[in-house]
């Protein structure tokens, strides 16, 4: 059994990077990632597992740019249960931790499926987790793998792990077919959730993960509708005369921020959802647009050239007068907050070049995090705060990419079909 | 449009869209320094971003005829109108006066910066040829829709397919 794993795994290591629509290919980590052994997982079903689970979880870690997984094929042993460890194996890789587990068959029927994984420090041979049980459905493998990534990478990290988590982008495939995609994280598992041959945008999750809203030009016009992702069930929530766009949920998922133009101008309303109330943000003759909001509901920030050229904006939510908080740069727009409130990451413009950067709020700095590409739009931040993903072009195509808040690590979704763009992060599930 | 946009599937019809593109651009002035032998992205199913037949400058003067030329091009992150674009304006204006009709105006960006911006730029490029057709007197009813940059005339990124994107086109 032993000699077939490493065959068996190799095989699917070859195809493990391709899911379907979006491929990953890590160009950059960080210096000097810690080294991880994930031994391949033993199973004690007969039926073939239709994902190589540990696999799984090594590229989950790799790609966060903080682990070096060691190749299966330079182990030399493959413990399964915690019993069979032996640490001198592990010190000879270099390895620092090491995760091991075994799956079994479960449930009724046996469709589902029990792991038990165990994490060791094997520096100080140290035991961090012992026999964790995780229990899935018959399609839960994926959902297995990211949740022991995530509980493997907040006992090294401290940080809370964000590989249980989605994303929702548009992919356009031709001048009249555009979809809005929602998959892994990873970019694994898409599924369509809605196809309209008019252009698609701006999708934006509802703080609870179980709603999006996003721009669609189906009606001749662009208007915001509002879709269910349990039920499908939508609903268009605007039809104003001009732009209907860039819908950004409140904190408490009770309200949408978004830009109308019915007044002749783009400005920012607020549209209370339980009473369809309108709230006007903004009153400039400039373009005010790209609203977020501020973790306490309180403040909108906006991207507006009312001072000529677009840049960044802060507004409270009741009333006021908008506070300018980008300097640096002709450039600077589509704002969003970190996780810890201390930074915004937008679109800022070097050289000639559009790139994603940081601004750190108390300090101004200007941090550019993508220098590797160009024409960069529309980053949106892991609810970890730990890295973003951006919208770019590679090869005259739209590709995602993603990138550390930290810029050590970058890494590309090339596409296999069309072009890629407009990415959202879900916030966490539970 | 529908016709243009079958005709211009054949290679053969590219060509000649290529040539009548390079020469409205030629004389249209529109501030475009690149070669347009090197646009080999012109979009081919949208709508053509030039109209293609012969509107020169008596046909465009002549006052009730409805001037072919239908796209007007605008700098980058601006909505102001080009000096070239006024008299082409006028003939449409003129046009519109002696034979009202509904017009739908489409603004659009280039792909450079974010893309909400973007239809708001569009929308405002769409409005400022709105006004100016207002102030010469147009009474017809006129829609503006922005698109920003999800619907560009060229695919390529470079200054060229850039300049062709950036356009309020009269519909």
């Amino acid at each position: 059994m032993k000699s077939l794993i490493p065959l068996l795994v190799s095989i699917i290591l070859f195809s493990s990077f391709s899911y379907g629509e979006l491929t990953i290919r890590i160009s950059k980590g960080v210096d000097n990632p810690t080294v991880i052994g994930v031994v391949p997982f033993n199973y004690t079903g007969s039926n073939a597992l239709s994902e190589d689970v540990s696999t799984i979880i090594a590229n989950d870690l790799r790609r966060s740019g903080q682990f070096s997984p060691i190749d299966s094929s330079n182990m030399l042993s493959f413990p399964s249960l915690p019993e069979n460890v032996v640490y001198r194996d592990w010190r000879l890789l270099g390895s620092e931790y090491l995760v091991i587990g075994e799956i079994s068959p479960n449930g009724p029927n046996g469709l589902g499926y029990q792991l038990v994984f165990s994490l060791f420090d094997v520096v100080s041979q140290k035991t961090i987790i012992f026999n964790e049980p995780i229990v899935v459905g018959a399609d839960g493998l994926r959902d297995m793998a990211h949740y022991v990534s995530d509980v493997v990478y907040e006992a090294i990290t401290g940080i809370r792990g964000a590989f249980s988590t989605d994303i929702i982008y548009v992919e356009q495939r031709s001048n009249s077919q555009y979809q809005l995609i929602r998959a892994d994280m990873d970019g694994a598992r898409p599924q369509i959730l809605v196809k309209s041959s008019q252009p698609i945008l701006s999708p934006s999750w509802s703080p609870d993960g179980r709603k999006v809203a996003y721009v669609s030009f189906e009606t001749g016009r662009p208007a915001i509708f509002i879709q269910d992702l349990q039920t499908a069930q939508r609903e268009q929530v605007t039809n104003y005369t001009g732009l209907n766009g860039a819908p950004a949920w409140s904190p408490d998922g009770k309200k949408l921020a978004l830009v109308l133009s019915k007044d002749g101008n783009p400005e920012i309303y607020i549209l209370d959802l339980a009473t369809r109330a309108l709230t006007r943000i903004t009153k400039h003759f400039s373009i005010d647009t790209e609203p977020t909001w501020t973790a306490d509901g309180a403040g909108i920030i906006f991207t507006s050239n009312r001072g000529g050229k677009p840049q960044i904006y802060l507004a409270s939510a009741t009333e006021g007068y908008p506070q300018r908080l980008t300097f640096e740069g002709d450039y600077n727009a589509r704002a969003q907050l970190t996780p810890d409130g201390k930074n915004i990451v937008m679109v800022h413009r070097r050289e000639g070049v559009f790139h994603i950067a940081t601004q750190n709020l108390e300090t101004g700095t200007v941090k550019v995090l993508t220098t590797e590409t160009s024409l960069d739009e529309s980053p949106t931040i892991a609810p970890n705060g730990a890295t973003l993903i951006y919208a770019t072009k590679a090869g005259g195509k739209g590709i995602l990419a993603s990138v550390s808040l930290d810029a050590g690590t970058r890494f590309a979704f090339p596409s296999t079909s069309g072009d890629v763009r407009e990415p959202a992060w879900s916030p966490f599930f539970k | 449009m529908l016709g243009n946009a079958t005709l211009l599937k054949t290679i053969k019809t590219s060509f000649i869209v290529l040539a009548a593109a390079a020469f409205l651009t030629a004389c249209s002035s529109t501030g475009t320094q690149e070669d347009a032998g090197s646009t080999t992205n012109v979009a081919n199913n949208d709508p053509a971003p030039v109209v293609t037949t012969g509107s020169n400058g008596s046909d465009v003067n002549s006052g009730s005829v409805a001037p072919k030329a239908s796209v007007f091009y605008f700098d980058f992150d601006s909505s102001a109108l080009r000096a070239d674009s006024r008299s082409l304006l006028d003939a449409h204006a003129a046009a519109l006066k002696a034979k009202p009709r509904a017009v739908r105006l489409e603004g659009h960006a280039d792909e450079r910066g974010t893309r909400e911006y973007n239809i708001a730029l569009g929308e405002r490029r769409a409005q400022s040829v709105r006004a100016y057709l207002l102030s010469r007197g147009v009474t017809s009813p006129i829609e503006v829709i922005s698109y920003g940059e999800e619907k560009p005339a060229a695919n390529a990124s470079n200054d060229y397919a850039w300049q062709q994107n950036r356009r309020v086109e009269i519909k």
